[in-house]
């Protein structure tokens, strides 16, 4: 089933997309960020926290301090591996107990630096390299299903208990694992350390727990034969750290959005748009798939009104991820089902909304988030709804698809709620397999008129975006009816400008996949 | 009505009601004897288990119908309510004519709580399912200071800008930390001499009235809540106390 749409409105919303992100990431490649630096630091090693559980990354940062971060943390770590001789966490360490003054790196000449540096760089991108290896022959070998692949969330606190969760999501047939973190993380600005038992709405990302669960899912992949991938995510004030320890455990998927955090956790634009750039370079080498949040327009508002600012940001998501290497196989467009249930043909309103997308997108693997808003106690007509929801991605091809709970306006779920929904989504899904393929819109009816209005307006708000520029834009309330203003919002403190002689050797490393894409 | 009462199947005191839960065991024909024994232990007759399976390694679940001997007399539950419908125009009328004065209302999620879908369906300007949200209103001046804001931000913000109500919103309820931080609120303001200055009003997917007022909040709104019945109580509280 294909939709007539406008491929020149499509080729003029890219167009747009593109000069909408042009002048940022001019702004982003002049620019760096102290989360930026820490995950620098973490490739090359720097792992390990003190007695207050303060990450090293980060206190050897601040001791380098505002002045000298602007060359980058892998000048200064260089520069002290050169003039020591021993690894970047060993130098590290002692910079950060106060054993070896920063100021022992003056004066230490560039090319000493780097050439100190080098091996040590070639070592974190050999580990990053080895885990995406490693990935494609478990895929090859042990193969998933398939598509829409069934995600579902642990969410305990207790990454013990996550573990169980998952295993038996898993045996249920989930085929992608998100384990949902701890409310407020993202507003840390560090990544918490160890396994971890207490967490409020979540379990915290740490490199620990990812270890922990990826060892779990990768037992269960060989007992059941499939790969079972796991998803956390790389947002927030540590975005790009949470890409580099998820591409060193091998995590498959991360929620990864260029103006999410902007809008709904209000973190300074410009820290967002810097982090997401380099978190989007390690995600793309590392083969892990983003998954962005189109689905928060609609969760915080009308959903028929909101379709158009959900394709126009999966246009924008997707000209960020090309320009940091991204193909598009890699791209996970997110896009949700929520329109009211009350509303009549609010299910041929999703349906357009979804084939939109798929055809607009046809490479990029689409997450489809399920009903929320309207998700009541009532978990009969929950169930129902989320019926509708699995016949909607099964229909329209969607890729990444997250089981809804019938009870999601009660509870984090309780594992015999997942396999209820797993079971729901299983049904529908097979029942229904080939059901888009065997059939077609009537032309001109509502399904098309919808997807055509939703086109149309998504490229009247990108043309405005572009002629006021994004960050102006994101201040006027063109996005989800909030105001961010550029210098607002948390973290802004962490973002610097970088000086003459800055050098990051992983961006030096991964930037021409940039030009490859898509 | 009056009179004990129980759950209704298909016969006025049959008692029927319906179960569903998961045991961590294997299934088996003793699973679900194991399951019909423990429903018969919570006081259930005539249990039967309509559905028993596996769902996981280790894990049952099951679908259980019985019948309950215990009964509860709805006759002598007077459910509280906060306030009485009106419409925007009314509220609007109601707080010019009686309080003369536009009245000034703060809500946030309070501690690390980041869904802000609650409050923002009450304070904004589009409201929710047709009712407008309380920045639409000509008599309210809001601040709608978002997510994770902790009660000290609260509290300081509520003394700084004469706050007249208070919407402390907690979706997120897991080990209790909804209760902690309303208490905590609760506590706050007691402790700054602010508490009978303001309204304080508590809501939330979990939050009832009942709930609420038991924290020491002048009211709770749960699902279902309009922004014009928040906005109804308000004016009619603050209304009642200027004095005629």
């Amino acid at each position: 089933m294909e939709l007539a749409i406008d491929g020149g409105i499509v080729t003029d919303a890219r167009r747009l997309a593109s000069a909408i992100a042009a002048p940022v990431e001019t702004f982003i490649r002049a620019h760096s960020t102290v989360a930026v630096e820490r995950a620098v630091a973490r490739l090359l090693d720097v792992d390990g926290v003190d007695s207050d559980e303060v990450p090293l990354a980060n206190l050897f940062l601040e001791r380098v301090g505002s002045e000298r971060r602007r060359l980058g943390s892998a000048a200064w770590l260089g520069a002290l591996v050169a003039e020591t001789g021993r690894t970047p966490r060993e130098v590290a360490g002692e910079v950060a107990a106060g054993r070896l003054p920063i100021e022992t790196a003056e004066g230490v000449p560039k090319e000493a630096a780097r050439a100190a540096l080098e091996p040590h760089v070639r070592r974190g991108l050999e580990r990053v390299a080895a885990r995406r290896d490693e990935r494609l022959r478990l895929l090859a070998r042990l193969p998933q299903g398939p598509a829409p692949l069934l995600y579902v969330i642990v969410a305990s606190g207790n990454i013990y208990e996550d573990r169980t969760a998952a295993v038996a999501a898993a045996e249920a047939g989930a085929q992608i694992i998100a384990v949902i973190r701890s409310t407020g993380q993202s507003l840390l600005d560090y990544v918490p350390y160890g396994a971890t038992t207490e967490g409020f709405g979540g379990t915290y990302a740490t490199q620990e727990n990812f270890r922990i669960m990826r060892e779990a899912l990768d037992a269960v992949s060989e007992r059941l034969e499939r790969y079972v991938m796991l998803t956390n995510y790389a947002s927030g004030l540590c975005m790009p750290e949470i890409a580099a320890i998820a591409a060193l455990e091998r995590l498959d998927m991360l929620l990864n959005d260029s103006m999410y955090g902007i809008l709904f956790r209000d973190i300074n634009m410009k820290r967002t748009f810097i982090d997401q750039h380099f978190s989007r370079m390690l995600n793309a080498y590392a083969g892990i798939i983003i998954n962005t949040g189109e689905d928060n327009y609609l969760t915080t508002a009308d959903a028929v009104e909101q379709a158009p600012a959900v394709l126009a940001s999966q246009f924008i998501n997707e000209e960020f991820a090309h320009r940091a290497g991204m193909p598009d196989a890699q791209i996970g467009l997110g896009d949700a089902y929520e329109i009211d249930p009350d509303l009549e043909d609010g299910f041929l309103f999703a349906v357009a909304q979804a084939q939109l997308a798929r055809q607009i997108f046809p490479a990029a693997p689409l997450k489809y988030m399920p009903p929320t808003k309207h998700m009541t106690g009532d978990i009969f007509k929950g169930h129902l709804i989320d019926a509708l929801f699995n016949l909607t991605s099964v229909m329209t091809g969607q890729t990444i698809h997250l089981c809804g709970m019938p009870t999601e306006a009660i509870h984090t779920p309780f594992l015999g709620d997942r396999a209820l929904s797993l079971e729901n989504a299983r049904y529908v899904m097979n029942t229904a397999r080939h059901f888009g393929g065997e059939i077609g819109f009537k032309p001109d009816g509502i399904v098309e008129r919808r997807a055509q209005t939703v086109l149309r307006e998504a490229h009247a708000l990108l043309e405005r975006i572009a002629s006021a520029g994004l960050m102006n834009a994101i201040e006027a309330r063109y996005f989800a009816d909030v105001s961010r203003p550029p210098d607002g919002g948390r973290g802004a403190e962490g973002v610097f400008e970088r000086a003459p002689g800055y050098w990051n050797p992983f961006e030096e490393a991964l930037a021409p996949l940039g030009s490859a894409a898509p | 009505m009056s009179g004990a009462i129980k759950p209704y199947g298909d016969t006025l005191g049959d008692g029927k009601v319906q179960l569903s839960f998961t045991l961590p065991i294997e299934w088996s024909e003793s699973a679900d004897e194991a399951a019909r024994q423990l429903v018969v232990k919570m006081g259930f007759s005539d249990v039967a288990v309509a559905e028993g399976r596996r769902i996981a390694n280790g894990f049952s679940f099951f679908v259980v119908y019985a019948s309950t001997p215990v009964t509860v007399d709805a006759s002598l539950i007077g459910a509280p309510s906060a306030a009485h419908a009106m419409s925007m125009e009314e509220i609007d009328a109601l707080v010019r004519e009686r309080i003369g004065r536009k009245v000034r209302v703060a809500g946030a999620c309070i501690g690390t709580d980041a869904h802000t879908v609650g409050i923002d369906a009450i304070l904004n300007m589009k409201g929710y399912k047709g009712d407008y949200g309380l920045e639409r209103y000509k008599e309210f001046e809001t601040f709608n200071l978002g997510s994770q804001i902790s009660v000290e931000q609260l509290v300081r913000f509520t003394k700084e800008n004469a706050i007249d109500a208070i919407l402390a919103s907690q979706v997120v309820t897991q080990k209790g930390s909804d209760i902690a931080n309303f208490t905590a609120l609760g506590e706050l303001l007691e402790a700054e001499g602010l508490r009978d200055d303001v309204l304080l009003i508590a809501g939330g997917p979990r939050v009832t009235n009942l709930l609420a007022t038991e924290l020491g909040y002048d009211a709770g709104f749960g699902r279902n809540t309009l922004p014009s019945d928040v906005a109804a109580f308000i004016a009619q509280r603050l209304a009642e106390r200027v004095p005629a």
